[in-house]
């Protein structure tokens, strides 16, 4: 276990700074970022001062290494924007990021346990359709359109809920639901399946012939079982979702990291855009790796076939 | 690149989800800001900094009018200066102007404003190292000094006629005892100037709280305020602004997209009003040596292109009500802007392909076209350049990529727009793509040498001369082609009584609820 935690561990920084070199390549390399910055009606000696201040005019193999060595003290630098400290901002929109992918992950468990449990208990039911049509849909509508529904229905419509902001719980609720509704099918068609093997099995037949009731042994007996590798997809699908908060908060201008990176983008300012992109993608790394972990753990049939 | 790509995904339902929300129905009559008189205004773009000297961004031009003055106040009405911090002021030479100072006026903390606050203020700008951004707005400053408690003189750096107009635009009087304590950053966190509204809050990059200066000086040339308090947020995506604003949640919106416009004007509850904006259109055609189109070199192809593109048609289908055709490259309304002499090309077709012919080119040739915004209208003369014969392929790019391909003369045809910067005089137009400055692809030294002279003459007249012979140049040689100005279009809740200006600065102080 402990050989393969560190061949997995391995492979994880490897994609971290193979992320790292992308992200930052492509940035540079998505147009000269002095005359981005510089703006409209920006004179030529601006655009030099520009490139010397911010060292652009050394070798991008040069500013790239130094960047990372930053990044490896803890320095992100200073928000060419914003003029402050690139962590200090990072620090105060985080919370946000975090409540919402919080939320939104509960959002998806709470819709997709029960509907994968009723499929699975009545496969090929109108129930198990009404699932599956739940999940397609779910799969199929883009995140940002159905925000946009959302906001039509509760805001425009019932006015029932703020547009946009992030004052309140009440503003929470549609950004959750955004979110969360997307990570749903995968989660739900794992429920569905796990329960579909697990109810198949023989502990299961042994406790119905001990005449326990159906609750306990869907409840304590199968579902218990299947939600193991549930746990480990929903670590994955946080990461997803901490991802694709960058267009969710943008819509609903919720104050966090995802609209922090959209502002940075916008404003040009590389270094906000550079770390916030990082982070991400090392969260998105992380929690892929305590997947993997807990996988192994739980099935030493993983970690035997990979040694 | 990715933003180009992250806003397309943001808006490629825009169409049909809001054309959903019409079909939604009726949608609840909700004035947000009446009944407690104050408006709530989205905007996209959060300034960097809300101190003026430190942003380059078009909100933080509003704010800057909103809480601090200028020394002089154009009237956008007349386009007559006033006296505003200043009661009057004279050139004294060439490079000094004095100005007599108001008494009585007091900055939101209390501070009395007088001569030390111009001083202060002006030597601070126009330093270099202190790094104001929009270094074209200070850098023609020398010096600022005391003659005596409310008298000043003001040294410039060369002669420089419009110095009275940034006086009366971007150049904001600070405290001096408190931006000397604080500075930028300290302003933009709790921000103190003397006009007709003052910062109650400040949350960056979210919102920032306004709240009407009750002590605002009587004799100023902006209206005593009428709304009680101002809540500026920023949105970035347009579509939630819109949902805002049909939810209630937010009184005024600005350049909302015409088709949306168009649409919006069917909600009971929310009015739409459009306004010529100071941003000109034109193509600027390259006739450098190595330049990628050779044949825009000879001056039959490039008065065929004028001709070949039907400008009214544009400005009637794809620009809006408030645009117009201009004919030099420059707002009609700036100082100097003068097209008497220029030629006024009609749209017709058979006199372009007549043109291409004499000048060899009847089968047509093939060429790259570069643009940043306006893709519709870039695509409307791509086709209009194909029907003599042109080929056109649009390089629709980010402005600084565009930018990096015209100043490495890899660009034959620019799809430019150019704002000024609200600054109300030709120079701050026209020299900019004509005086060999980096986004000159024409380099004509006439042209170069006549609007250097009205740049730098303090006579008004010579100044227009030197225009008018400058654009008659330009126009002549066909080495642009003037197409129109661009109008922004503003949402709004219904009885908000508030006028629009080509400067697109809403001025909120005269505004009211009816």
């Amino acid at each position: 276990m402990l050989a393969y935690s560190i061949k997995r561990l391995g492979l994880a920084l490897a994609v971290a700074i193979a992320v790292s070199a992308a992200s930052f390549m492509l940035l540079r390399l998505s147009g000269d970022v002095a005359l981005a910055i510089a703006g409209e009606g920006a004179r030529q000696a601006d655009i030099e001062l520009i490139r010397q201040t911010y060292g652009l005019d050394r070798p991008l193999l040069v500013q790239y290494f130094d960047w990372l060595g930053q990044i490896f003290r803890g320095d992100f630098g200073q928000s060419i924007y914003f003029k402050t400290s690139v962590f200090g901002l990072i620090l105060d929109k985080i919370p946000t990021t975090l409540w919402l992918g919080l939320f939104s992950i509960l959002f998806a468990l709470g819709l997709a346990i029960p509907l994968g449990v009723v499929a699975a208990l009545k496969p090929n039911s109108w129930v198990d359709r009404l699932a599956l049509t739940l999940a397609v849909v779910g799969q199929a509508l883009p995140n940002f359109f159905f925000a946009l529904v959302l906001v039509m229905i509760f805001s425009i419509k019932l006015r029932w809920l703020p547009v946009s902001g992030s004052g309140t719980w009440a503003h929470f609720v549609m950004p959750t639901i955004a979110l969360g509704y997307y990570a749903t099918p995968p989660l739900m068609r794992l429920v569905r399946a796990g329960m579909i093997e697990v109810l198949s099995s023989d502990f299961i037949r042994t406790a119905h012939a001990k005449g326990q009731t159906p609750y306990r042994v869907v409840v304590g007996h199968a579902l218990r079982n299947a939600l193991v590798p549930v746990v480990a997809l929903a670590a994955v699908q946080l990461g997803f979702l901490l991802g694709g908060s960058i267009v969710i908060e943008t819509i609903f201008a919720l104050d966090g990291l995802g609209y922090l990176a959209y502002q940075s983008i916008t404003n040009k300012d590389f270094p906000v855009t550079q770390a916030v992109l990082m982070l991400l993608a090392i969260t998105y790394v992380l929690l892929t790796l305590l997947a993997d972990l807990i996988n192994t753990w739980i099935d030493p049939r993983l970690r035997v076939g990979s040694e | 690149m990715f933003n180009n790509a992250l806003s397309k995904t943001l808006s490629a339902s825009r169409q049909i989800a809001f054309a959903a929300t019409l079909v939604l129905g009726s949608i609840t009559n909700v004035e947000a800001g009446k009944s407690d008189n104050s408006i709530r205004f989205a905007i996209d773009q959060a300034p960097e900094n809300i101190d003026p000297f430190f942003n380059n961004v078009r909100i933080g031009v509003i704010i800057g009018q909103h809480v601090w003055d200028t020394l002089i106040y154009r009237d956008p009405k007349t386009g007559e200066y006033k006296g505003q911090l200043a009661t009057s002021w004279k050139w004294v030479d060439d490079k000094t102007i004095e100005l007599d100072l108001r008494k009585g006026v007091k900055f939101h903390n209390g501070e009395d404003f007088d001569a030390d606050d111009v001083v202060y203020t002006l030597n601070y700008v126009s330093k270099v190292e202190n790094k104001v951004i929009t270094q074209n707005n200070v850098d023609w400053i020398e010096s600022a000094e005391k003659v005596d408690q409310f008298k000043v003189r003001i040294k410039l750096k060369r002669t420089f006629p419009a110095a009275i107009e940034y006086l009366a635009g971007p150049v904001v009087i600070h405290p001096n005892e408190y931006y000397a304590k604080v500075g930028p950053s300290g302003m933009n966190a709790a921000a103190i100037g003397s006009g007709p509204y003052k910062v109650v809050e400040h949350s960056i990059g979210k919102y920032l709280r306004l709240e009407r200066n009750k002590d605002y000086f009587k004799d100023s040339p902006k209206p005593q305020p009428k709304v009680e308090k101002i809540e500026i947020r920023f949105i970035p995506d347009r579509q939630t602004q819109m949902a805002e604003v049909l939810a209630g949640g937010v009184d005024l919106i600005m350049n909302v997209p015409p088709d949306q416009a168009a649409q919006l004007k069917s909600v009971p509850h929310i009015e739409v009003r459009s306004g010529e904006t100071m941003r000109i259109v034109f193509l600027n055609l390259n006739t450098l040596d190595g330049g990628p189109a050779p044949q825009l070199k000879d001056i039959r192809v490039r008065k065929a292109i004028q001709h070949a593109i039907d400008r009214e048609s544009m400005v009637k289908q794809l620009v809006g009500e408030g645009g117009r055709v201009i004919n030099a490259i420059c707002f009609p309304g700036q100082f100097g802007c003068i097209d008497s002499e220029t030629s006024k090309f009609k749209y017709d077709v058979a006199e372009a392909k007549r043109l291409m012919a004499e000048a060899g080119f009847a089968n047509g040739f093939e060429l790259d076209l570069y643009a940043y915004r306006e893709r519709p209208q870039s695509e409307a003369m791509i086709n209009y350049l194909r029907a003599i014969g042109i080929k056109a392929n649009l390089r629709f790019l980010q402005y600084a990529a565009m930018r990096e391909q015209i100043r490495g003369n890899k660009a034959a045809i620019a799809h430019q727009t150019w704002g000024s910067f609200s600054v109300n005089d030709v120079s701050a137009s026209t020299p900019v793509y004509f005086k060999f400055l980096a986004d000159d692809i024409n380099r004509d030294p006439e042209v170069r040498d006549l609007l250097e002279r009205g740049d730098t003459s303090v006579d008004p007249e010579v100044r227009k001369q030197s225009y008018t012979k400058a654009h008659a140049l330009i126009s002549q040689r066909a080495l642009s082609v003037p197409l129109y100005s661009l109008v922004t279009f503003y949402a709004m809740g219904k009885g908000l009584d508030l006028a629009t200006y080509p400067d697109e600065i809403p001025r909120l102080w005269e505004a009211s609820w009816k």
